[in-house]
C-alpha cells in the first residue's frame, strides 16, 4: 500500500519536473527576447544598471539561498571589484574584458580572506563578522590612494572589447552587459546543478550528517562563498564600466543591505527571484529619484509589506501559488 | 564480572578502542573513564538506562565532541584530536539517534551524496548533474540490499520512520566503513522493519565492526556478540549478553526503567 503511494507520487514528481522545465524554457526564452529588444523602449543606462544589480543579487542568493549563509559584507566584492576594474582600465590601460577579469579575481581573493575568517561561525555571528570586515574594507578604500577617496575613480574609459568593439556605443555596451549577465546566470545555474551543488544542498539539509559522511563542511561553504564573491565582483566590474565611475557608495554597508533587500524581495533560493527583486528596487530608485519623496521610505515600506505578506518573496510566492504549481514549479 | 571469559585469543582484532575516555560538561561528568574495545566482524552493543551517556560516548568516538580526557585509537592510529569529517574518511561512520537523512532529496540522491566523495565527484562545480549517473549502479545495489527499491525516486521526507532509518543505513554503508556506529537503529520501528534491520546488521558485520546503542534487549540478545553496560557515564558490566543479563547490578540498574 505504501509502495503504491510512493510510486504514484514519484511519477507525479517526474511529470511535474518535466512541465517545470518546459515552462522554465518558455519563460527564459521570453525573458531573454524581452531583454534583447528592451533598449528600444528604455534608457540603456537604466537597463544596464538593472542587469548589474540583478547579477549582484543572484550572486548573493547563491550564498544565502543555496548555502544558507547570510553575508552582510557583499558590498566589499561588488564595490571592490568596481575599483579594481576602474583602476586597471584607466591607469594601466587594460582592455575592458581584462579589467573585468582582474576585478573578478580581486573580488575572489577578498572573498577567500573574508570567507576564511567568517565561515566557522554561524547565523548572526557570521553576518556580524562579514559586516565588520567589510567596514574595514570601506575604511581602506576611504584612505587608500588609488581609490581617490571621496572623489572616486572618475571618467573611466569603456574602451574597445577585445580591442575591436567600441563600447562607447550605448548599444554595443548594452549587449555586452547583457552577455555578461547571461553568462553569469549560466555559471550560477551550473554551479547549483553540479556535483558540488549537490553537496551544498545536502549540507543545507543536514549539516551533521554531511560531516558524518566525511565532508569537510567548512571547505564547501568557503567554495560557495568565493564563487559568490567572484560573481558579485563580475557585476561590480561591469558596473564601473557602465557608469565610468567607481565610488565609495558601492562599498558601504548600505549597499550590502540593499542586495539583501533585493534578494528577499524576489525570493531567496529561486534562481530568477533576485532578478525581479533587483528590478523592483532599481526601478523604484530610478523613478522616485526625481520626485521629492524620499526613496528610502518607499523601499522600506515595500520591504515591510513583503516580509509581512509574501514571506517567500515575489517569485517564491508565485511558485508556491496554485498557478505556479500548475505550471510545475516546486518551492522547497 | 565476565570480561576476561569472553576475550580469548581467538577473538578478531580490535579496530576501535578507547582508553580512559571522559567528558565533563561543566561540573557534570557525562562520561567517566570508559575503556572500550570494538572488534572486527563483531556486533558490539552499548546499553544502559536513559542518561547513561551512550550517545555522548558515540559523539566522543566519532569526534563530534572532544573528550576531556582519554584517548581513542582507530585502526592503529590515534584519532583523539582528529576532526569528525576526517574520522569519517578514515572509515569510522556513524548514524544518528534522530534519523539523519536529507529530507528534500530522493532516496537515490541520498545514497549518491554518500557515494560522491569516495568517487571524487564532490568538488566539480562545472560538471552537470548527469555526471552523477555513473554512481547509479552502486547506489541501486545498496538501495536494493536494504529493500528500498520501490521507493527509489521518492523524497526521503515522504518515507515512514522505519524506512528512513533503513535509508540511513544504506547511505552509511555506501561509504564502506571499517567501523559502523549505529545510534539506536531500531528505535520507533515496527516489528517487520526490526527484522529487516537485524538481518542487515548481521550481514554487514561479516566484513566490518559494528557498535550500536540499542534499547531493545531482545535485539541485543539476538544479534550482538558483546555487550557493554553504561550507567551514569561509567561501565557497569561487560561481556556477552547471557553473562551481562545475569549480573545483579545490571538487573538493579534496569529495574523500573525496563524489564529485561
Amino acid at each position: 500500500m505504501t509502495d503504491l503511494t510512493h510510486s504514484t507520487t514519484s511519477a507525479k514528481r517526474t511529470e511535474r519536473s518535466a512541465t517545470a522545465s518546459m515552462t522554465y524554457a518558455i519563460f527564459l526564452a521570453a525573458g531573454l527576447a524581452l531583454l534583447v529588444i528592451a533598449p528600444a523602449f528604455f534608457y540603456p543606462i537604466f537597463l544596464m544598471k538593472l542587469l548589474c544589480f540583478a547579477l549582484f543579487a543572484c550572486a548573493f542568493n547563491l550564498l544565502l539561498g543555496y548555502t544558507g549563509l547570510l553575508s552582510f559584507g557583499h558590498a566589499t566584492f561588488f564595490g571592490g571589484a568596481a575599483y579594481f576594474t576602474a583602476h586597471a582600465v584607466k591607469e594601466w590601460g587594460l582592455t575592458p574584458e581584462l579589467g573585468i577579469l582582474l576585478g573578478v579575481a580581486g573580488a575572489a581573493i577578498l572573498g577567500l580572506v573574508m570567507g576564511f575568517v567568517a565561515i566557522r561561525r554561524q547565523g548572526i555571528y557570521f553576518a556580524m563578522i562579514t559586516l565588520a570586515l567589510s567596514q574595514m574594507f570601506y575604511f581602506f578604500c576611504l584612505q587608500a590612494e588609488f581609490t581617490q577617496g571621496e572623489d572616486g575613480i572618475q571618467s573611466v574609459p569603456r574602451g574597445h572589447l577585445f580591442g575591436l568593439v567600441d563600447l562607447n556605443q550605448p548599444t554595443n555596451m548594452y549587449y555586452f552587459v547583457l552577455a555578461v549577465f547571461v553568462i553569469g546566470l549560466l555559471i550560477i545555474w551550473r554551479f547549483i546543478n553540479s556535483p558540488f551543488g549537490m553537496i551544498l544542498k545536502s549540507i543545507r539539509e543536514n549539516e551533521a550528517r554531511a560531516t558524518s559522511l566525511g565532508y569537510s563542511v567548512a571547505r564547501y561553504k568557503l567554495g560557495a562563498f568565493v564563487m559568490s564573491a567572484a560573481l558579485a565582483g563580475l557585476a561590480g566590474g561591469v558596473k564601473a564600466l557602465v557608469f565610468q565611475f567607481a565610488t565609495l557608495t558601492d562599498v558601504t554597508w548600505q549597499m550590502s543591505g540593499e542586495v539583501i533587500l533585493m534578494t528577499l524581495l524576489g525570493g531567496i533560493g529561486t534562481l530568477i527571484g533576485p532578478i525581479f527583486g533587483a528590478g523592483l528596487v532599481v526601478t523604484l530608485q530610478n523613478y522616485l529619484a526625481t520626485s521629492d519623496f524620499p526613496v528610502t521610505i518607499i523601499t522600506g515600506v515595500v520591504f515591510m509589506v513583503c516580509v509581512l505578506l509574501f514571506r517567500r518573496g515575489l517569485i517564491g510566492e508565485f511558485y508556491a501559488s496554485r498557478l505556479g504549481r500548475k505550471l510545475g514549479f516546486e518551492h522547497r | 564480572m565476565a570480561v576476561s571469559a569472553t576475550l580469548t585469543d581467538n577473538e578478531p582484532r580490535v579496530v576501535l578502542s578507547a582508553r580512559g575516555l571522559s567528558k565533563n560538561f561543566g561540573a557534570f561528568a557525562a562520561v567517566k573513564n570508559v575503556d572500550l574495545d570494538v572488534r572486527h566482524q563483531r556486533v558490539h552493543a552499548l546499553i544502559g538506562p536513559n542518561g547513561a551517556g551512550k550517545t555522548t560516548v558515540f559523539n566522543l568516538l566519532t569526534k563530534f565532541l572532544q573528550p576531556t580526557a582519554g584517548s581513542i585509537t582507530l585502526l592503529g592510529s590515534d584519532i583523539t584530536k582528529t576532526p569528525p569529517d576526517k574520522v569519517a574518511r578514515m572509515g569510522l561512520v556513524r548514524s544518528f539517534q534522530i534519523s539523519a537523512v536529507f529530507p528534500h532529496l530522493t532516496v537515490l540522491d541520498n545514497v549518491r551524496v554518500a557515494l560522491q566523495r569516495p568517487n571524487s565527484l564532490s568538488t566539480q562545480f562545472w560538471l552537470p548533474m548527469s555526471s552523477l549517473n555513473r554512481l547509479n549502479a552502486r547506489a541501486d545495489e545498496l538501495i536494493e540490499a536494504v529493500g528500498l527499491k520501490r521507493e527509489r525516486n521518492a523524497l526521503a521526507a515522504d518515507l515512514s520512520y522505519g524506512r528512513k532509518r533503513v535509508l540511513e543505513i544504506a547511505t552509511t554503508l555506501a561509504l564502506d566503513p571499517k567501523v559502523l556506529l549505529l545510534d539506536e537503529p531500531m528505535a520507533g520501528m515496527g516489528q517487520e522493519d526490526i527484522g529487516t534491520v537485524s538481518s542487515i546488521i548481521r550481514k554487514v558485520a561479516k566484513e566490518r565492526a559494528v557498535l550500536m546503542v540499542e534499547h531493545n534487549l531482545s535485539v541485543v540478545a539476538d544479534i550482538c556478540h558483546h555487550v557493554t553496560v553504561l550507567q551514569r557515564g561509567e561501565i557497569l558490566a561487560e561481556g556477552d549478553y547471557a553473562a551481562v543479563s545475569r549480573d545483579e547490578r545490571v538487573r538493579l540498574a534496569y529495574m523500573g526503567t525496563e524489564e529485561a
